[in-house]
């Protein structure tokens, strides 16, 4: 082996280390008795009873998975038909649009958001989930649009030929081989989305009006004005869902061994 | 001529089409408009024409705003490549479980609540916090540091939301490289560092400055970074422009925030494919 | 003594409890052409990156005109490589690709330039220095590597089986261009290969390989007509193995005794006692056969198991009575024998050796 060096693993795991710094305290201190969170007071659980009383908050998180889930699934069935038509159109017009598409998460997210307020208000939309939703779809298009491209790069054209050649329509073609052959890149896009969506503060701050809270918007406006060490728990709570998450797809993906 | 043979296609794109046109040109093109009308006297926009709003731009304050978040941008971007960078070239050297073990590993905040491990910074950096208790408790400093709040406290905020993004990059084109080229040049008659600056670096570059891009354009707007780490202190072209909307409600000239960095972002972006293709032709050294 | 280019003393190498390379031997002369010849996984291209550099030896020495190099690193030695995937460095010109060592050598830029046209003309390529290593055809990349490791004027140069990513046509041409270009510059090369046709072709010397240690080494010659043991001769011939046992009583040859008939062979120096065995190397050319018309005669009893034409040669395969199976080749199209026929293998004693059969 080359490794003479134990250089490059200690660097890999102190660096790790840091950035989970901040997560373990924010789990610890979910346990912590009192209510500063610079000073522990012994175990409790004080902080999950009070977020599981606390109405406002469940209300904001079933907004977030609606929101989320709303915006992605429009992104996948936008970002799938146009990358999957985008190959077949012989359009000049194909360039351009692919770029306008994916500037979304090129740009700074606050020119997104502060285009949307404005356009928002000129075409008197009210603001909402409605609102929520077209603007979080805009920045999760790219996600399925340029990962299902990638896909479509790299497959074999000789297989659609195989399939038209053998009696296949144009729509089969589509839902005989192409489709389960992006299935895996469609599926991260949207996880990417799901998560980009779940984890939005600026579009959405923008974008939300008075009537509507997201889970971000009610963390964020919870630091900023003074915190409940509710908030530790509710954090902690997520994180161990995303955890659950992340070993649930590594195992699926163990199942079925097929793509990236 | 051959639409009508392109018929299912034409039909696929159409919802990518409108969805675009409609709602990302349109914006796009309003925020031009936007931020070339006069504002009206207390609320909402005229449809006079004026350039007045770029002219503000150009005042001291938002001048020093827009140098401000350039010099965060920079010296963010800068302390992330430092880190990202071997991190990313380590973690391509590594083999089986060990990979896999740091991707997973990597991956996990990436997919928590960004809110969530900024927040856990707080608890670390404010006064008589965990870094100062951890530094005390060594005799490193005599009282507490009172990070919180500051334009370092910010720095790592940035640093820690974005190096993720920089990691991935330099990973994925260190991932790609063939690692017996370093071999070549060994052979050749190169040391170890003289083969990394000839064959390794160059050959990495291309992740580099994808990285560079994917954390400089983000680190100008995270206004809430500098928001909940730097308190009132530091102030960024995306404050401003959350500011300008929100609270003075100035929307021309928000827009014409948003346009001039709009722009900045454009012109980076230009520049990294000009370079990045100016590499793959002509060689670095 | 002849001057000792390269001496390798009792190399041993393990990966991960596997042993590579079970203490080799040996010296090689300066301005050599000595291949390295075995099928993959014997150990070859671990040598090899031994004697780059690339790799330490678990133990043993390496000495480079007689100094012990074991330890140095790669950049120390004057030892270049022409990798099997080339290495060409893809961000570099041709040009650039080939004066890398001088530059790291602060070599001045005139002499760069010379010694880039010079490597050039040399491999024919002249004119290609602007270029850049993806716009070259795989031979050209192949001329490229090896002008680049060329370039610095090495001792020995390195090939790691360089023509395996050629198609036949320009394998064959570069052969030939390597061998004349060997003879020109005088270098010692130590080729690496596991097709022994290429080592047959250009070699001063073969090193047949076999599991991390070395089978035989000698000429040409010597391993194609005298393999010491059943694998050479196997690999190097893609000779028939006959094993027997040595049958006691008169005749002036020994013989020996197999399931099926029996064959006599040249003992040479070696002492044969009725009852040890022995084993003798065919090659298929010379493994003769004729029906079986029930006249008693001396052979071996087999039958036509299937014929192939292949590179202007007939295959005929023959199945043993002991299970084995035994090749002859022929020139021509067809011949008058249908599979499933009987007949008798002999095969001239003076043309077959004998072999070491270790398993």
């Amino acid at each position: 082996m080359n490794n003479k060096s134990r250089f490059p693993r200690f660097y890999l795991v102190f660096l790790l280390a840091v950035m989970y710094l901040p997560i373990l305290l924010v789990v610890i201190y979910s346990f912590n008795g009192g209510r500063l969170s610079s000073v522990w007071e012994g175990f409790s659980l004080r902080w999950y009873g009070t977020l599981f009383r606390d109405a406002a908050i469940f209300e904001a998180l079933g907004n977030s998975l609606l929101l989320a889930i709303l915006s992605c699934l429009s992104a996948a069935v936008i970002g799938t038909l146009g990358a999957v038509g985008m190959q077949r159109i012989r359009s000049r017009t194909a360039g351009p649009i692919e770029y306008l598409s994916t500037l979304p998460i090129m740009i700074p997210e606050i020119i997104l958001g502060m285009v949307f307020m404005a356009f928002f208000s000129l075409l008197g939309l009210p603001f909402g989930m409605t609102t929520l939703v077209i603007g979080h779809t805009a920045f999760c298009i790219p996600y399925v649009f340029m990962l299902v491209k990638a896909r479509l790069v790299g497959m074999d054209p000789a297989l659609a030929e195989a399939a038209r050649d053998l009696g296949a329509g144009e729509v089969q073609v589509f839902l005989h081989i192409t489709l389960p052959l992006i299935t895996p890149a469609i599926l991260s896009g949207m996880l990417l989305s799901f998560a980009m969506s779940m984890d939005d503060v600026i579009i959405s701050i923008f974008v939300t009006g008075v009537s509507i809270n997201t889970l971000p918007i009610k963390i964020y406006s919870q630091i900023k004005f003074g915190v409940t060490p509710e908030i530790n728990a509710l954090c902690t709570l997520m994180l161990a869902a995303t955890i659950l998450l992340v070993c649930l797809s590594q195992w699926l993906g163990r199942l079925h061994p097929k793509g990236e | 001529m051959s639409k009508k043979k392109n018929g299912p296609a034409w039909l696929m794109v159409l919802p990518l089409y409108l969805f675009t046109l409609v709602f990302v040109l349109g914006p796009l093109v309003y925020m031009v408009v936007l931020s070339l009308l006069r504002r009206a006297e207390v609320w909402g926009v005229t449809n006079q024409f004026t350039l007045e709003n770029y002219k503000n731009i150009l005042a001291p304050v938002y001048l020093k705003t827009f140098v401000e978040s350039f010099r965060l941008a920079v010296i963010s971007t800068g302390i992330i490549a430092l880190i990202g960078y071997p991190f990313g070239y380590f973690m391509a050297k590594l083999q089986g479980r060990w990979k896999q073990g740091v991707m997973m590993a990597l991956m996990i905040p990436f997919w928590t609540s960004s809110l969530i491990r900024l927040y856990g910074w707080i608890i670390v950096l404010r006064s008589g916090g965990v870094l100062d208790q951890l530094l005390m408790g060594l005799g490193l400093t005599n009282g507490p540091l009172r990070m919180l709040y500051t334009y370092p406290a910010v720095v790592i905020g940035m640093v820690y939301a974005l190096v993720p993004f920089m990691i991935l990059a330099v990973y994925s084109s260190a991932e790609k490289m063939d690692w017996g080229l370093v071999e070549a040049a060994r052979d050749l008659g190169a040391s170890a560092p003289k083969a990394f600056l000839t064959i390794t670096f160059p050959l990495t570059l291309p992740g580099l400055l994808s990285g560079v891009i994917l954390t400089f354009i983000p680190s100008m707007g995270l206004f809430f970074i500098a928001d909940i780490l730097g308190g009132n202190k530091v102030v960024l072209v995306g404050s401003v422009i959350q500011d300008q909307l929100t609270q003075a409600r100035n929307w021309p000239f928000a827009a014409a925030l948003s346009v001039v960095l709009m722009i900045l972002t454009s012109a980076m972006i230009w520049l990294y494919r000009k370079v990045a293709h100016v590499k793959e032709l002509e060689g670095l050294l | 003594m002849p001057d000792h280019i390269l001496q390798l003393q009792e190399i041993t190498k393990s990966f991960g409890g596997t042993q590579v390379l079970r203490g080799i031997s040996i010296d090689i002369c300066q301005g050599e052409f000595i291949t390295f010849l075995g099928s993959s996984g014997c150990g070859k291209t671990t040598t090899l990156r031994i004697i780059a550099g690339l790799e330490e030896p678990d133990s043993g020495r390496v000495l480079l005109e007689g100094r012990d190099v074991t330890a140095l690193a790669p950049n120390k030695r004057d030892v270049n490589t022409v990798f099997q995937n080339y290495a060409l460095f893809p961000h570099m010109t041709v040009g650039q690709n080939i004066a890398y060592s001088l530059r790291l050598r602060k070599a001045p830029k005139e002499e760069q330039r010379k010694t880039v046209e010079e490597m050039l003309d040399l491999v024919q390529l002249s004119g290609y220095e602007k270029r850049m290593p993806s716009e070259l055809s795989g031979g050209q990349r192949q001329r490229v590597a090896i002008a680049r490791a060329l370039a610095s004027r090495p001792r020995v140069l390195l090939l790691d089986e360089p023509l395996g990513a050629l198609d036949l046509q320009l394998r064959r041409q570069m052969q030939v261009e390597l061998g004349r270009l060997q003879k020109k510059l005088g270098v010692t090369f130590l080729y690496i290969t596991h097709d022994q046709e290429e080592a047959l072709n250009m070699s001063d010397r073969i090193v047949v390989m076999r599991e991390g240690r070395f089978e035989q080494i000698g000429t040409p010659s010597e391993v194609y007509d005298h393999p010491r043991t059943a694998f050479v001769a196997r690999f190097v011939g893609s000779a028939n193995i006959f094993r027997g046992r040595v049958a006691g009583g008169g005749g002036p040859l020994p013989r020996a005794e197999l399931t099926g008939g029996d064959f006599v062979f040249l003992p040479g120096n070696g002492v044969f006692a009725p009852g040890s065995s022995v084993a003798v190397a065919v090659r298929s050319e010379q493994l003769q056969f004729h029906r079986r018309d029930g006249k008693s005669e001396g052979g071996i009893r087999a039958v036509v198991r299937e014929k192939t034409f292949a590179g202007g040669m007939l295959r005929i395969a023959f199945a043993l009575e002991d299970g084995e199976e035994a090749v002859a080749s022929r020139h021509g199209i067809d011949l008058d024998l249908r599979p499933g026929e009987q007949v008798l293998l002999s095969w001239d004693p003076a043309l077959a050796p004998v072999v070491e059969d270790a398993p």
